[in-house]
C-alpha cells in the first residue's frame, strides 16, 4: 500500500510538475489543488502536462484567502477526491507546491507502513503554545473574522477591537476542543475518512467557516476526536519566523537539509535549483529507518529570529539603532572607568595592566586627544584618537570602542577636565563599572607649581564639573556598579578598594593583590588645600586633609562615611 | 506627526516628481533595449561620466549577481564610454550634456527613469564605483533576496558604504580596465562610524570611515554621509531626495530597527580610491559639479594625492559578507 499526497498549488507550476512527476514515479498518488486565483493559462498548461499521468487528480478549484476557511475547502475537496479515486492510499498527506522530499518517497511510505494506526498531526491546545501571531490565541476561536488579515488589516485589527469591547464570545460546538498546530499533517485513511464523515461536519464546518486560521486549527481539532494515535509532529520540516511567514531554504542548505534526515521540507525557494536537482534528481538522500532530525535547522533560525528581535548587544549600526531604553545592552562588554587613581598613584596603568592583564588606556576623553594604550594613535577598527572625532559623539566613540575590542577587557582613566558627555550613558549601562576617587584632580595642580590665581580658577571649574558628575552618578537609577570614595578616605586603605576592583575583572581569579601601586608623595597637600580655602575657593570633594606643618602627611583620623555605591 | 507637516512632505515630493519630469528633456535617447524588461526583473540604475575603464567589470559584476537590465544616464562623456554601453545587449542608454550639479547630482535624471521604468520592480540605484554587497550574495543571486523582501513585505533595503583603500599611496597600483578593483583597494574601517537620526526624513545619517579620519578629522560635521538605500521595490509614489540616502515618502527611510532587533542590511564596497582617483580629484576640482563644492576633493588635493596613504595598522582586510556582517556594519537579520 502507498500514501496518497495531496498539492496545494498557486504558483511556481514548473517546480509543482516536477515535485509531482517525483511522488507519482514512485508510485503515489497525487490529488492536486490549484488556487483559482491562479491565472487560467498557466493552469491549463499545468494541467495538461500532468493529464497523462494516471496517478495525477486534480480537484475543485477555490479562491483561497490566507487565514481564511477557503484553505480548509480547498483541502477537504482534494481529500474527498483522494479517498473516492486511489483506494490504495492509506495514509494521505498533504503537502504544498513549494515542498519536496527529501529522502526517498519507499522511506516514507515504509515509515508509514510501519506505522499503520498513527495519524502525525501536530496539535495542541491554545494554552499549551507560545506561537501565536498577531496577538490573538484563545480568540481566534471565539471572535467572528469577516475581514482579510493580508489586504484590510485596518479593519480586521479594529474588528477585533470591537469584539473585545462588547465582549463577544462565540460558543464552541459541544465535543470539540480547539486543537492547533502546524497546517502540513499526515492522516491515516480510516481518521481521514472518519473526520469527512462525521454527522456534525456541517455544525463544525459552520463553526470553523468564522475561525481566523482554520488551516491551523481544522484538522488538527477533530483528529482529536477521531484520531485512535495522535502523534503530534509534522513530518514536514516547516519553519515560521515571528511574522507567521515560513523561512525559505536556498542552494546554500543543501548539507543542512541533507543531515536533517526529514521527509518532506517546505518551503523551498523555486529557483534553487540544486535543491531540486539533489533531491528529486537523485531520489533524495537514503537515511535508513532513522527519525528525522531538525535540530540544527531549528537552531539556525531561532537565531535568526532572535537577531532580529534582540540584535546584538552593543552594536549600533546601519540597520540597528535603538532608542534609549532598548538597546539590549548598551554595550557588548564590561568595562572600567577610573577616575582619580593616575592622580593619586604613580604608576597605576603599568600596575593594573600587571596584575589584570586588561586593556588600559590613559584618559581616553581628554581635551587634546584619546590617550590609547601604549601610546597608539589608532586602534582597533580604526577608530582615530582625535579629540574632534571622539567628540562629535563621545558615547558612540565608547560603544564603538568597546564594541570592537570585545574579547578583551577595556580600562580606561577619566575625570572632569575630559569630555564629560558619556555620564549618563554609562550610569545606565550595567555593561560599566566605575570607581570614583573624587576630588584627585587637585593633586595634579597641587604638583604643577603653577600660580595661585591660575590654580584657584581651574579647581574652582573641575570641582564645580565633578560636582554636577557625581550628582549623575548617584542617580537611583544608576544601572553601572558605581563606587565614589572621597580621597581623604581612599588613601586611608586603597588596598582595600582596589581588590574589590580587580575581583570584579573575573580573569584574575581569587589571588590576592600581591603588590600595591605606588602612592604619590602627597606632602604639603593639606597645606595647598587650605591655601585654595584662603584664597576663597573651598575644595570640599576630597575630604578633610588636616593642615600639617610637618613633612609627612598624616591621614586624618576621624573617618567621615561616604556614599558608596 | 501633524497633518500640516505631512501636507508639507507630500507637496516636497509631488515637487521633486515634477522636476524630474521636467529633466526628462536633458535626455537623450542613444539605445532603448527597456522592451526586453520582463515582470519581475532586478534593474540598475546609474549616472556615469567617463567611466569607461570601471565598466566592463562594474557590469560583470552586477550581471553575476543577477540584474536583468541596466538603465545608464550618461552625462557627456568623452572616453568612449557611450560606445562600449550602447553595444551591451542588456543596456539602455540615455545621453545628456546639461549640468550634473543642477540635476541634482544626476538624482533627477535617475527619477525620471525610475518613474518611467521602475514601477514595479525591486530597483537598484548605484554609481560605478558602488558594489552591492548582502548576505549570502555569495550563493545566492539577488532575486532572492527580493522575493524574500516581497514576502516579508519590506519595500527597502539599506546598504552603508564602506570606503575600499589599498594599501601605500593610492596612485601606487595602476587600475586596468576590466581588473577586480578590491584586489588593490581591499581595505576598510571596520568600527569607526558615527550614527544619527535626521528628525526631517527619518533616515539615519552615517558619518565616519577613513575619509573622516584622514580628510575631515577637524570637521567631523562635513564629513561625506555613507547611508545609501540602494534597493527599493519601486513606486511610481517613490522619489529619492539627495542621492540615494534618503527617499519619500519617509517609510522607506525605516530600513534600521528601533526596538532592540536588527534588520537585515547590506554594503556598498565603494571602489574609489583606485589610481584613476587622482586624475578624477584635480578634474573634478576644476568641474566644481560635485556635492557641498566637492569639499572632500579639495581636502584630498591639499592633502597632496600622491602621498595620501589610508591604511592604518587597524585597518581590516576584506574577505567577505560574513566578515562585515561579524564586524557588525551589515545585518543578516532574520534571513538565514
Amino acid at each position: 500500500m502507498t500514501v496518497g499526497i495531496i498539492m496545494l498549488v498557486h504558483t511556481d507550476f514548473e517546480r509543482a510538475e516536477q515535485v509531482a512527476r517525483h511522488w507519482t514515479k514512485s508510485g503515489c498518488p497525487v490529488v492536486i489543488h490549484v488556487d483559482r486565483k491562479s491565472p487560467t493559462a498557466e493552469y491549463d498548461r499545468f494541467s495538461m502536462a500532468l493529464n497523462a499521468d494516471p496517478l495525477v487528480r486534480f480537484s475543485k478549484r477555490h479562491r483561497c484567502e490566507w487565514g481564511k476557511w477557503s484553505i480548509v475547502q480547498a483541502t477537504i475537496s482534494a481529500c474527498e477526491v483522494m479517498l473516492a479515486e486511489f483506494p490504495q492510499a492509506d495514509h494521505v498527506f498533504l503537502a504544498s507546491g513549494s515542498c519536496i522530499p527529501l529522502r526517498p518517497v519507499e522511506e516514507l511510505v515504509q515509515y508509514l507502513h510501519d506505522r499503520p494506526d498513527t495519524d502525525f498531526i501536530e496539535s495542541a491546545t491554545t494554552a499549551d503554545v507560545p506561537w501565536i501571531v498577531g496577538g490573538l490565541s484563545d480568540e481566534r476561536f471565539t471572535m467572528f473574522f469577516p475581514f482579510s488579515w493580508k489586504r484590510q488589516r485596518y479593519l480586521f485589527d479594529k474588528s477585533v477591537e470591537l469584539q473585545r469591547k462588547i465582549g463577544i464570545r462565540r460558543r464552541i460546538p459541544q465535543g470539540l476542543v480547539p486543537h492547533m498546530g502546524s497546517q502540513w499533517w499526515c492522516l491515516t485513511r480510516r481518521t481521514l475518512d472518519e473526520i469527512l464523515s462525521d454527522p456534525n461536519r456541517r455544525r463544525h464546518v459552520a463553526y470553523f467557516r468564522e475561525v481566523w486560521i482554520p488551516d491551523e486549527s481544522y484538522f488538527q481539532s477533530l483528529a482529536r476526536i477521531h484520531s485512535r494515535k495522535v502523534e503530534s509532529r509534522s513530518l514536514t520540516l516547516s519553519k515560521f519566523d515571528f511574522q507567521g511567514k515560513p523561512h525559505v531554504f536556498y542552494d546554500d542548505h543543501l548539507q543542512l537539509l541533507r543531515r536533517s534526515d526529514c521527509f518532506v521540507a517546505r518551503k523551498i525557494w523555486p529557483r534553487a535549483t540544486r535543491l531540486y536537482q539533489t533531491f528529486l534528481g537523485s531520489g533524495g538522500v537514503a537515511a535508513g529507518r532513522s527519525e528525522p532530525n531538525p535540530g540544527k535547522i531549528d537552531r539556525i533560525f531561532a537565531r535568526a529570529v532572535d537577531r532580529r528581535l534582540r540584535g546584538r548587544a552593543g552594536l549600533q549600526m546601519q540597520s540597528r539603532f535603538p532608542r534609549q531604553g532598548f538597546e539590549h545592552g548598551i554595550t557588548a562588554k564590561p568595562y572600567s572607568m577610573f577616575q582619580g587613581f593616575t592622580e593619586i598613584f604613580e604608576d597605576f596603568e603599568d600596575w593594573l595592566t600587571r596584575t589584570t592583564g586588561a586593556r588600559v588606556h590613559g584618559h581616553l576623553f581628554a581635551p587634546d586627544r584619546a590617550h590609547f594604550a601604549d601610546g597608539q594613535t589608532v586602534i582597533n577598527g580604526a577608530l582615530s584618537d582625535s579629540a574632534t572625532l571622539r567628540d562629535y559623539d563621545a558615547c558612540q566613540f565608547l560603544t564603538s570602542l568597546i564594541w570592537n575590542t570585545r574579547g578583551e577587557r577595556q580600562c580606561f582613566q577619566y575625570g572632569p577636565a575630559d569630555t564629560q558627555d558619556i555620564n549618563f550613558m554609562m550610569v545606565r549601562d550595567p555593561n560599566a563599572q566605575i570607581s570614583i576617587i573624587s576630588g584627585a584632580w587637585a593633586v595634579p595642580l597641587f604638583r604643577s607649581g603653577s600660580s595661585f590665581a591660575q590654580l584657584r580658577q581651574t579647581a574652582a571649574r573641575l570641582q564645580k564639573i565633578e560636582a554636577q558628575q557625581l550628582e549623575i552618578m548617584r542617580a537611583s537609577w544608576a544601572n553601572a556598579r558605581v563606587r565614589i570614595w572621597s580621597m581623604a578616605e581612599f588613601i586611608e586603605s586603597p588596598m582595600e578598594p582596589l581588590q574589590t576592583i580587580t575581583d570584579e575583572f573575573g580573569q584574575s581569579g581569587q589571588r590576592h593583590l600581591s603588590e600595591a601601586p605606588r602612592l604619590r608623595d602627597l606632602s604639603g597637600f593639606g597645606q595647598f588645600l587650605q591655601h585654595l580655602k584662603n584664597e576663597g575657593m573651598h575644595p570640599y570633594l576630597m575630604g578633610d586633609f588636616p593642615v600639617e606643618q610637618s613633612d609627612h602627611m598624616q591621614v586624618p583620623p576621624v573617618r567621615k562615611p561616604y556614599l558608596v555605591r | 506627526m501633524g497633518i500640516i507637516r505631512r501636507l508639507r512632505l507630500r507637496v516636497k515630493r509631488q515637487r521633486y516628481k515634477a522636476r524630474a519630469f521636467r529633466k526628462r528633456r536633458e535626455l537623450r535617447c542613444v539605445a532603448d533595449r527597456t522592451s526586453q524588461i520582463g515582470r519581475g526583473d532586478v534593474l540598475l540604475f546609474c549616472t556615469a561620466r567617463n567611466e569607461d575603464v570601471r565598466l566592463p567589470y562594474f557590469l560583470k559584476y552586477y550581471r553575476n549577481l543577477g540584474v536583468n537590465h541596466f538603465l545608464f544616464v550618461d552625462n557627456d562623456s568623452t572616453d568612449g564610454s557611450l560606445d562600449y554601453l550602447s553595444q551591451q545587449e542588456d543596456v539602455s542608454i540615455w545621453h545628456t550634456t546639461a549640468s550634473y550639479k543642477r540635476s541634482r547630482f544626476g538624482m533627477d535624471w535617475i527619477n525620471h527613469l525610475l518613474w518611467r521604468y521602475g514601477n514595479n520592480h525591486w530597483t537598484l540605484v548605484v554609481d560605478p564605483d558602488e558594489f552591492f554587497v548582502y548576505p549570502f550574495c555569495d550563493t545566492r543571486p539577488i532575486n532572492a533576496l527580493t522575493d524574500w523582501l516581497d514576502a516579508s513585505g519590506v519595500r527597502s533595503f539599506s546598504a552603508m558604504l564602506l570606503d575600499m583603500y589599498p594599501k601605500g599611496p593610492i596612485g601606487d597600483v595602476p587600475y586596468k580596465r576590466g581588473d577586480n578593483p578590491f584586489e588593490t583597494a581591499l581595505w576598510f574601517d571596520s568600527g569607526n562610524y558615527t550614527l544619527r537620526r535626521n528628525h526631517a526624513y527619518h533616515e539615519l545619517w552615517i558619518q565616519g570611515g577613513p575619509r573622516a579620519r584622514a580628510f575631515f578629522a577637524d570637521h567631523p560635521e562635513k564629513a561625506p554621509a555613507l547611508n545609501k538605500i540602494p534597493l527599493v521595490k519601486w513606486s511610481r509614489r517613490n522619489v529619492y531626495l539627495s542621492s540615494t540616502h534618503a527617499l519619500l515618502p519617509r517609510g522607506l527611510n525605516h530600513v534600521y530597527e528601533q526596538w532592540g532587533g536588527e534588520k537585515p542590511s547590506g554594503a556598498l564596497l565603494h571602489a574609489k580610491f583606485l589610481s584613476t582617483f587622482n586624475d578624477k580629484a584635480r578634474e573634478e576640482l576644476k568641474r566644481r559639479q560635485h556635492y557641498a563644492a566637492s569639499m572632500e576633493y579639495r581636502a584630498y588635493v591639499r592633502k597632496g594625492p600622491d602621498s595620501t596613504d589610508l591604511w592604518c595598522r587597524w585597518s581590516e582586510r576584506y574577505i567577505n559578507w560574513r566578515q562585515l556582517e561579524i564586524l557588525g556594519l551589515m545585518s543578516k537579520g532574520n534571513w538565514a
